[in-house]
């Protein structure tokens, strides 16, 4: 297509009048809750450190034509945040721009719009019963299930995610997908397995939560014990009609575990030839003043759209998607 | 043949998997929240035309497949290979049976279509979406019976059988969609 056809909106006005009104739900959502409204930088000193989401770089002068400084557009607002909780805000929400480099799909946008909020003294569990009564009826749906991983994998593929060898994994795997790649990441065959295998399988559920991953996949989560006596992260995600919508963590507030897991982060992504960033240091400075015990979750407000709607493509809910933009 | 990365898959790239060329048909990024980036792809076996999916870790490369598409004129049939001709380089090639498949139903000679080449060879072929053949076979038509009602067969030219109106009689040339072998008019 010619450069001059692509001025036009990719999403029909209906859409983009439904996806003000959810959002304007989402709001009175928060303001019947007291829940302050907040927002945090897009552009900051720091960068994401989970080795796979990567940040997009852009170049500041503070002086025009000078020397150029590395700066990052925020991949998620969840660092700022959590410094404005250890400031003192209590609950807040942020309903924001989020930039991933690379992601670009049916269901992703390398800038995308994502709502973010945190809850002092909930848990995960606590935190998920408030996602659903927030987004079910955005979404029309009656009501949700809640299983643990270890459930939905024992489910469909009749193994424990928390003991399987990689061996055992990349087996079951070769029986559903057809790849003929290696990996000795037992996290990459646990979510290659979750994302193809379980999550089309979910689509017949409606409205699942998923909690209690492997420790793992804590990523900014608290890891506990579970009853079987499994170190699992308190972490959650919501899965509709089979597509990711949130991931919410019971967070870690602890400053040294979240130092040892930045540099873990480095490390991996060492490991596999990676960019190497800068850590959120404010981040560990805010912990250690301490943050208080809360829940927080993240939700991807394009995708929330496109269920809502029944879209097929995230180009039905955005203006301008990134070949337009 | 270049290697394609992940990050250039797009529909209709050829590729090279196990030997065979294979197209690709459509492609999805699946990415968990947190995790590693894969590329779903349904791909189609150019040979034998089998449609699966296959499932790509990001940075994984495929090597290209020398595979072309070009426009021929449909010479004729020697009972065991089917010839067609460059109309530009006058330049031949011969597809067998299983290149061919059903295509052989539609061809008329000197009917332009499309034959894919591999390596030079001639791998699949592709007629018009809508060609004239002549009726050489059918039952005799039907008096007054010139819009509705039920269908009889009719053999082509080609050799091809349809499903025609019953006013339909042999050695009319019909119009038919090779893409559904349906009668759509008289030519």
């Amino acid at each position: 297509m010619s450069q001059n056809m692509l001025w036009n909106s990719t999403a029909s006005m209906a859409n983009l009048r439904r996806r003000a009104e959810i959002i304007a739900s989402i709001r009175a959502f928060f303001a019947s809750r007291n829940i302050l409204e907040v927002d945090t930088p897009v552009m900051s000193n720091a960068a994401v450190s989970d080795p796979y989401i990567d940040t997009i770089e852009c170049r500041y002068q503070p002086l025009v034509g000078g020397e150029v400084e590395t700066k990052y557009l925020q991949s998620s607002p969840e660092y700022a945040m959590k410094r404005l909780l250890a400031s003192g805000s209590g609950a807040i929400y942020q309903i924001s721009k989020a930039f991933r480099n690379g992601e670009v799909g049916r269901r992703h946008n390398p800038e995308f719009s994502m709502l973010e909020w945190y809850r002092p003294g909930f848990d995960h569990r606590q935190l998920m019963n408030e996602v659903a009564e927030l987004l079910l009826p955005l979404l029309g749906i009656a009501e949700s299930n809640q299983y643990s991983y270890a459930q939905v994998f024992d489910t469909y593929l009749g193994i424990d995610p928390h003991t399987a060898s990689i061996a055992e994994l990349q087996a079951i795997a070769a029986e559903h997908i057809d790849s003929d790649f290696q990996d000795n990441n037992r996290d990459n065959w646990l979510n290659l397995l979750m994302s193809h295998v379980i999550e089309p399988q979910l689509a017949d559920e409606g409205a699942v939560f998923v909690y209690d991953y492997p420790a793992s996949q804590a990523a900014l989560a608290k890891v506990s014990q579970d009853v079987q006596g499994r170190a699992v992260a308190e972490r959650f995600e919501l899965f509709v009609q089979g597509v990711e919508l949130a991931n919410g963590y019971h967070e870690l507030t602890d400053a040294a575990e979240q130092a040892r897991r930045f540099s873990e982060d480095n490390r991996q992504r060492g490991a596999e030839n990676l960019p190497q960033r800068p850590t959120d240091d404010l981040l560990v400075a805010a912990l250690e003043q301490g943050m208080p015990s809360c829940a927080g979750v993240a939700v991807g407000i394009d995708r929330l759209i496109m269920q809502a709607i029944g879209a097929n493509d995230i180009a039905d809910v955005i203006a301008f998607p990134f070949p337009r933009a | 043949m270049a290697n394609y990365s992940t990050n250039q898959f797009k529909n209709g790239l050829k590729v090279m998997l196990d030997g065979d060329p294979c197209s690709m048909v459509d492609v999805e990024f699946v990415k968990p929240g947190k995790g590693q980036a894969f590329t779903r792809v349904k791909m189609k076996n150019l040979m034998s035309g089998r449609t699966w999916e296959r499932t790509f870790k990001s940075g994984e490369s495929v090597e290209g497949a020398d595979v072309m598409d070009t426009d021929m004129e449909y010479l004729y049939s020697d009972g065991e290979m089917w010839h067609f001709m460059d109309p530009k380089s006058y330049e031949q090639v011969a597809a067998d049976k299983t290149a061919i498949g059903d295509a052989h139903l539609w061809l008329k000679e000197q009917d332009a279509c499309q034959v894919t080449l591999f390596n030079g060879n001639p791998i699949s072929v592709t007629p018009p979406n809508f060609v004239e053949l002549e009726v050489v076979e059918t039952d005799p038509g039907l008096k007054g019976d010139t819009a509705q009602g039920g269908s009889k067969p009719a053999t082509l030219q080609s050799g091809a059988v349809v499903r025609v109106p019953l006013f339909i009689e042999r050695g009319e040339m019909l119009k038919i969609d090779t893409r559904t072998g349906e009668y759509v008019s008289r030519a």
